[in-house]
């Protein structure tokens, strides 16, 4: 039975489109959507409801839509669940299934769940799946319920479209282009600023669609706005997430043949206009869910704009004038109206009707519908005294199509998520806007509409059957019943129920389960509540969010200026931070613990070229740059010489390390220090705070320069036989430039800076010249090296070689609950300082107490090395501390009291095999007197 | 419990239209005008402390449950359930493991299917740090015998198979699986102890909020409160009102050391089963289950600065989905169907508050930050015990308030960089 | 997302400030002279509150700098930004 009226709607009947659904093809035509075009060929049936799989029609032409949800597959991981059909512009090939169906949507066994309805009210599950056993639930119950719920499968393949973002500003937002959008838009548009219009609809015009009379209007209209370069225009762009200060976000629909499928728009608009429009209301009679039972506004509009009849004979079951519109409109398309049965006593509009032709019954209602998979028939009955039907006087009507016009709901979800007040509205019978947060406006049917009889009344007129939620399915009597359970606040009966917290999120349910609440309850609607609209306004894909966040793009990659190098050479990386930093240079044949062997050995031996250009870098100048970190750090400052630097360690307030690096003193008034890798931003936060909010009165400045250098590390014993040829301007002798010395100087010809510095124990240089500069140094060195035996060596033989030599690293040894002493590290706090940033946190009672864990060497007693992470532990005991590093050429460890356990053998556990025994030892295993360091 | 549950009485209710069925919880319009203990706040942790104070403290028909809302209606209804106990430092996993153990036999308990399903919580590593910090745990946890082991990445795929464990990025490098772990019905989790709680007498009163606290001059310890539905005298007062501490802590005259965020998570639209399991990195800030009904959960991060307002950024809603796409790619044609915020209230440590304060008769259970849940039963027991004792219950000792003063402190956060 | 007007820069998104904490906490004179109590006090005791709250934003990724803000924590709308040198706004009505 094909419903395609021969001529009318925004169709173009010269493009015809084919399309399949369950496998069988169809035709529809351009400008249909799947919903329009499934009617036009007489399919009425589209999908399973949620709990019961009751057959499922199509209840409306919008978004608003809780029943068509269909599956689209556009292959090749281009499927997606949970599409309303109603929203799916037609496009040719296009592939969509149904739903929640076993074996097939028309014979559906989980429809056997309607028979056990009964057994399955409202929160039927917290009562019961209670044993056999503690793990009934888990182990037997759940996996049956999980595969009972869901509605369609998730895709399962990576999508391969590509989704984009755009930021813009406006001085005005319009959300909503029907004819209030329209006009305020033009409007806006006048007074000269950018204007945005937004419409989540793939045509502008809402109302006005469904209205041939205005097409002429609406085609003037948007010819002003298109003509206006001011303005942007956005159909299929759904104005989902309406933050403070009039953030709003939009999800626009691209389709490209591209590839790029949506695109996410962040706007900030100084005047945001809600033009949203209206949802029509339901009515809650018996079997309001059949197939052939449709909002009375979506008829007109499956008429008027698809050029679609949805039915041949129809029963009109009104509360709302706006019925009548859509009857009439039907009648004129050509089809039968059998009744309009209006729940009022005298109806303004029942005149009009009759004049028509049309049987108009008063007071009546609808006590059921017959059909199996589409409705045929309704009992129509006149209203006893409460409100319902009365099944005695019940007479049978002959249909195909069932209207309901319940009255109308404000669309203010965006108001509500934007913090706006919503009040309720006794003559409009609405919650109509309140207080309107600065900026926003709301025209057009959202600010209200023309009230029919009171959703209160119609509520108390609800069949316990009828389904309010039709997607949950949610019925009248599963509300009284959370009501009876003590469910009382609007919150809880929506969800013991589940009521509103379908895909659609109850923008047909929400206001007629309030009411069935209130009615119930026989209070007044706001006395009851409303449940809090919350983001999104309809549901958005994760793709749209995530953007252009993908893959590499997840997340920026820092490289240092070697990487390129680096990569040539082979290396494997390791990610610090956002840094990549090398890990090792594997050659031909070696894994990782053969390459890092091999380094270390050469680097003990002869010498090594590190990349630490990734170190953090703070230049500190100023009169008062001493001053400055002699408050900040933990050390004596003022008595450092110029040329001369300092192994450095910053506290938290709270008294744990948070940062180590070196303090050089480049001049009387400059300072160059170094944070670790990971820590350069956050140690310059911190710096930065108390530059400016505790210590205003310094003259000192500080400035990033960790991309400014480039660091080449060299380090071992012939460190300054490879680097002093290179270098002008400076005497690297052992004597002029002793260990911690730093100084200015040309490297390979370019200006830069030369520290004695040694993150292994060996005799060590880092070299940091201009970035740009650092690939030409470092491959001059590197070549002339070759005569020394150099090797380049990466992150994970610097841990071995500075483990070796009991050095820490800030988030190995530590982790934020770690003090200077524990480490071991007491020296390196200026004994004569007044004050420095955690200095106090250190008195407290628990920093004092002497069995806290300390930094000590392990000794493995039988050649096995244990896990970092390894507990350590005396017999069964409980845990006296932990491995924080592990090599075999060394082994650190925090362990309680450590530093009074020398010579102890303890334990360490293994996750496969017996506890390791180790022996406690001082944390140094190379050069304890440092003569290879000052060498 | 007037009514036992279970399928009999189902089977029962349906012959007569289930019109038999009672409340589940009675719901006094207004407080007594004295009791043994109040209860600030009917959350999940607070129905769980009176209910507890009930049954095992001798207390039955002496405790008020006072809640401003409606139960349940904050952090307990607004969190995405994850229940484990893999935490790092003794003091911690013994607390959460306690919580894990009272979850094993709850729903019997409480003759109420709060539907826990350890279905297994994997933690995972995506680099050098995370693989130390992660294997540190299961070295931890194993010591002190919670379960916790550790996954190569492809056992993680076969325990996650939507998992992406190549993703670009940050490639995955190992897990840490605790297979106790799972989740619960959260709302289910408010209401079940609330029925059982006021089956033994506990006086649960919704919109009645806590507007004062009355202290005896002399002593200065606690005589009763003041609130929007009248006086209420009581000796003792368990304040367990999550990000409204601060505020209910004023009243007594103490400020706390506690900031309140908000929170945001989002579910996505109900699919077939898919995701087996809960996974969290903290690296890529991704925390996904997926419910029975079908709908993924996912949890997002806070935003930045304090607030009350149960809304927050939609810049931290693009963050978690930009990691959850990442990690999962298949999901990247699913849609967020809802999203919502919550207040937590952090302490500098990122470990909770319970015990007695410096008002004698004032107890507090606080600072959970965005961990609370996993906690509820055990965090409920060991306070019961603290109030009904007058001094902290042995696992609930170093949660104290004096550790801020000492400086011993429980940092998770700065141990491990994990997110709860 | 916030917009935050930096007293130095004007009306910026959110993304670029970094929220640092309650404002007007000083750091004491001399931290050694504080009992553990009144130094943990001064470490972790927090207004807040429900209501106005003075806080501190630094325009981390703009001008770097830090300025104090009026803004209410229930509504999250700011009455005022404003320099540490400024006198405080008063709280509104």
């Amino acid at each position: 039975m094909s419903g395609r009226l021969p001529a009318g709607g925004r169709i173009d009947r010269t493009r015809p489109l084919r399309f399949t659904f369950d496998g069988r093809g169809y035709t529809g035509y351009a400008g249909d959507t799947l919903a329009s075009a499934l009617l036009a060929n007489g399919v009425h049936l589209v999908g399973r409801s949620f709990k019961y799989h009751r057959p499922r029609g199509i209840l409306s032409a919008g978004s608003e839509e809780p029943n068509a949800l269909v599956e689209i597959d556009r292959g090749g991981g281009r499927r997606e669940p949970n599409v309303r059909a109603t929203m799916v512009p037609l496009v040719d090939g296009l592939v969509a299934r149904s739903q929640n169906r076993w074996p097939s949507l028309r014979l559906d066994l989980a429809s056997l769940a309607g028979l056990a309805a009964p057994l399955l009210p409202a929160g039927f599950y917290y009562k019961t799946f209670l044993g056999p056993g503690r793990e009934a639930w888990h182990r037997r119950w759940e996996p049956l319920i999980r595969r009972m719920a869901g509605l369609g499968r998730a895709p399962d393949a990576p999508d391969p479209d590509r989704y984009a973002n755009r930021y813009a500003h406006a001085e005005v937002l319009v959300i909503g282009a029907g004819p209030a959008g329209l006009d305020a838009a033009i409007a806006a548009a006048e007074q000269g600023g950018r204007v945005i219009l937004c419409d989540e609809q793939a045509e502008m015009g809402g109302s006005l669609l469904a209205d041939p009379a205005q097409w002429d209007r609406l085609a003037a209209m948007l010819a002003t706005l298109r003509a206006n370069p001011r303005v942007t225009l956005l159909p299929r762009t759904t104005a989902f997430h309406h933050g403070l200060q009039n953030f709003v976000s939009l999800a626009q629909v691209l389709d490209r043949p591209d590839g790029l499928r949506e695109r996410l728009w962040q706007v900030r608009a100084r005047r945001v206009v809600l033009a949203t429009g209206a949802i029509e209301r339901t009515i809650p009679f018996a079997g309001n869910d059949r197939p052939g039972v449709m909002l009375a506004d979506a008829a007109r509009t499956y008429a008027a704009r698809y050029g679609v009849l949805p039915g041949r004979r129809v029963v009109a079951s009104v509360a709302h004038d706006s019925g009548y519109d859509a009857a009439f409109t039907l009648q004129d398309a050509g089809e039968t109206v059998a009744a309009i049965l209006d729940l009022r006593a005298d109806p303004a509009r029942a005149a009009a009707a009759e004049a028509r032709g049309i049987t108009v019954l008063r007071g009546h209602g609808i006590v059921g519908t017959r059909g199996g998979l589409h409705v045929t028939g309704v009992r129509a009955a006149p209203l006893m005294e409460g409100g319902r039907p009365d099944p005695v006087r019940a007479r049978d009507i002959a249909c195909d199509l069932v209207l309901m016009a319940g009255g109308w709901t404000p669309t203010l979800h965006l108001l509500s998520q934007a913090r706006g007040r919503l009040r309720w509205d006794e003559a409009a019978d609405a919650f109509l806007p309140g207080d309107l947060p600065e900026g926003i406006t709301c025209v057009g049917s959202c600010a209200g509409t023309e009230a029919g009889l009171p959703i209160r009344a119609i509520a108390a007129g609800a069949a316990p059957g009828a389904f309010i939620d039709h997607q949950n399915d949610v019925t009248a009597k599963d509300i009284a019943l959370a009501l009876r359970e003590g469910f009382t606040s609007i919150e809880h009966v929506k969800r013991y129920t589940t009521n509103g917290m379908a895909t659609d999120q109850g923008k047909t349910s929400n206001m007629l389960g309030l009411a069935v609440a209130a009615a119930t309850l026989g209070r007044a609607l706001p006395e009851v509540g409303l449940t809090t609209f919350r983001p999104p306004y309809t549901p958005v894909t994760f793709g749209t969010l995530a953007g252009r966040a993908r893959g590499l793009d997840f997340e920026p990659i820092r490289r240092a200026p070697l990487h390129g190098w680096a990569e040539a050479q082979g290396a494997v990386f390791e990610p610090v931070g956002q840094w990549m930093r090398a890990r090792y240079f594997p050659r031909a044949g070696e894994d990782m613990h053969a390459a890092v062997a091999r380094e270390c050995r050469a680097v003990r031996a002869a010498v090594g070229m590190l990349d630490a250009s990734t170190l953090g870098k703070i230049e500190v100048t100023g009169p008062d740059a001493a001053e400055f970190l002699e408050r900040t750090y933990v050390n004596a400052v003022h008595s450092l010489k110029p040329g001369r630097s300092r192994y450095a360690l910053l506290l938290r307030e709270d008294g744990f390390v948070f940062d180590d690096g070196i303090i050089a003193r480049l001049a009387p008034d400059r300072f160059h220090v170094t944070t670790t890798t990971g820590g350069a931003a956050r140690v310059l936060h911190m710096l930065e705070d108390y530059r400016q909010t505790e210590f205003p009165e310094l003259r000192v400045w500080l400035t990033s320069t960790t991309e400014h250098w480039g660091v080449i590390a060299l380090q071992g014993p012939r460190a300054r036989d490879l680097l002093a040829p290179h270098v002008e301007g400076l005497d690297l002798s052992r004597e002029a430039f002793p260990h911690m010395a730093c100084g200015a100087a040309r490297i390979c010809g370019i200006p830069g800076l030369v520290f004695r510095a040694s993150f292994t124990g060996e005799l060590g240089f880092e070299v940091n010249v201009p970035a740009g500069h650092a690939p030409m140094v470092w491959e001059r060195l590197w070549q002339d090296g070759q005569r020394l035996g150099v090797v380049a060596y990466g992150t994970e033989a610097m841990h071995v070689l500075r483990a070796e030599k009991g050095y820490v690293i800030v988030g190995q040894e530590t982790d934020g609950t770690v003090t200077p002493d524990d480490l071991g590290y007491g020296w390196a706090i200026g004994k004569a300082k007044r004050d420095f940033v955690g200095k106090r946190s250190l008195a407290r009672p628990d920093m004092q107490r002497t069995d806290r864990l300390q930094l000590v060497g392990l000794k493995p007693r039988d050649g096995r090395v244990p896990d970092e992470g390894a507990q350590l532990v005396v017999g069964e005991g409980p845990s006296q501390g932990h491995v924080t590093s592990a090599y075999d050429v060394a082994v650190l460890g925090l362990l309680r009291a450590g530093r009074s356990r020398m010579g102890e053998t303890i334990l360490a556990t293994s996750l496969d095999g017996a506890p390791i025994p180790l022996e406690v030892v001082p944390p140094v295993f190379l050069d304890p007197k440092g003569e290879r360091l000052h060498g | 419990m007037s009514q036992r549950f279970g399928l009999l009485s189902l089977a029962r209710e349906a012959l007569r239209g289930h019109r038999g069925w009672q409340p589940q919880w009675r719901s006094p319009e207004r407080p007594r005008d004295a009791y043994d203990v109040v209860i600030v706040g009917g959350g999940g942790h607070g129905l769980a402390t009176a209910y507890y104070l009930a049954k095992e403290h001798g207390l039955a028909g002496r405790v008020a449950v006072l809640e401003k809302g409606w139960i349940g209606g904050g952090n307990t209804g607004r969190n995405t359930t994850i229940i484990r106990s893999n935490y790092l430092f003794p003091e911690s996993a013994a607390l959460y493991d306690h919580a894990v153990k009272l979850w094993e036999g709850l729903s019997q308990d409480l003759d109420y299917n709060v539907m826990f399903s350890p279905r297994g919580v994997m933690m995972l590593a995506h680099n050098v740090h995370d693989v130390q910090s992660f294997r540190r745990h299961v070295h931890a946890n194993r010591l002190d015998g919670v379960d916790n082991e550790w996954l190569t990445p492809a056992q993680a795929k076969a325990y996650c198979p939507p998992l992406d464990i190549d993703c670009a990025r940050h490639p995955v490098l190992g897990a840490a699986l605790q297979r106790r772990g799972g989740v619960a019905r959260h709302d289910a989790v408010a209401w079940g102890y609330a029925r059982a709680a006021s089956a033994l007498g506990v006086d649960i009163v919704q919109n009645c909020e806590v507007t004062g606290i009355d202290r005896d001059p002399a002593t200065g310890a606690v005589t009763g409160l003041r609130t929007s539905k009248g006086a209420v005298r009581a000796g003792r007062i368990g304040v367990v009102a999550a990000g409204s501490t601060s505020l209910v802590m004023a009243m007594a005259g103490l400020r706390m050391p506690l900031e309140s965020f908000p929170l945001q998570a989002l579910v996505s639209e109900p699919v077939k089963p898919v995701f087996p399991c809960v996974v969290m990195s903290n690296t890529v800030h991704a925390y996904i289950s997926q419910s029975d009904k079908g709908e993924l959960v996912i949890g997002a991060g806070t935003d930045q600065y304090p607030s009350y307002s149960q809304a927050g950024g939609v810049q931290i809603l693009t963050h978690t989905l930009e990691a959850i796409c990442e990690m999962f790619p298949i999901f990247r044609r699913m849609r967020m169907l809802r999203s919502w915020g919550g207040i937590v209230d952090t302490t500098p440590d990122r470990s909770p508050i319970i015990g007695t304060t410096p008002v004698p008769g004032l107890f507090v259970n606080c600072g959970w930050g965005t961990g609370g849940f996993k906690a509820t039963p055990g965090s409920g027991h060991v306070f019961a015990a603290t109030i009904a004792r007058g001094e902290p219950h042995p696992i609930a000792a170093p949660f104290s308030l004096e550790r801020f003063t000492t400086g011993r402190l429980i940092d998770e956060a700065a141990a491990a960089a994990v997110a709860h | 997302m916030l917009l935050i007007r930096c007293p130095w820069c004007g009306d910026r998104a959110e993304l670029e400030f970094r929220h640092c904490g309650e404002a007007h906490i000083v750091r004491p004179a001399d931290p050694s002279a504080q009992s553990d109590a009144e130094w943990a006090e001064y470490l972790y005791l927090r207004e807040n509150p429900r209501g106005w709250h003075r806080e501190r934003w630094r325009h981390i990724h703009g001008c770097g700098r830090f300025f104090n803000a009026l803004r209410h924590t229930g509504t999250d709308r700011f009455a005022a930004t404003y320099r540490a040198e400024d006198p405080r706004p008063e709280i509104p009505e």
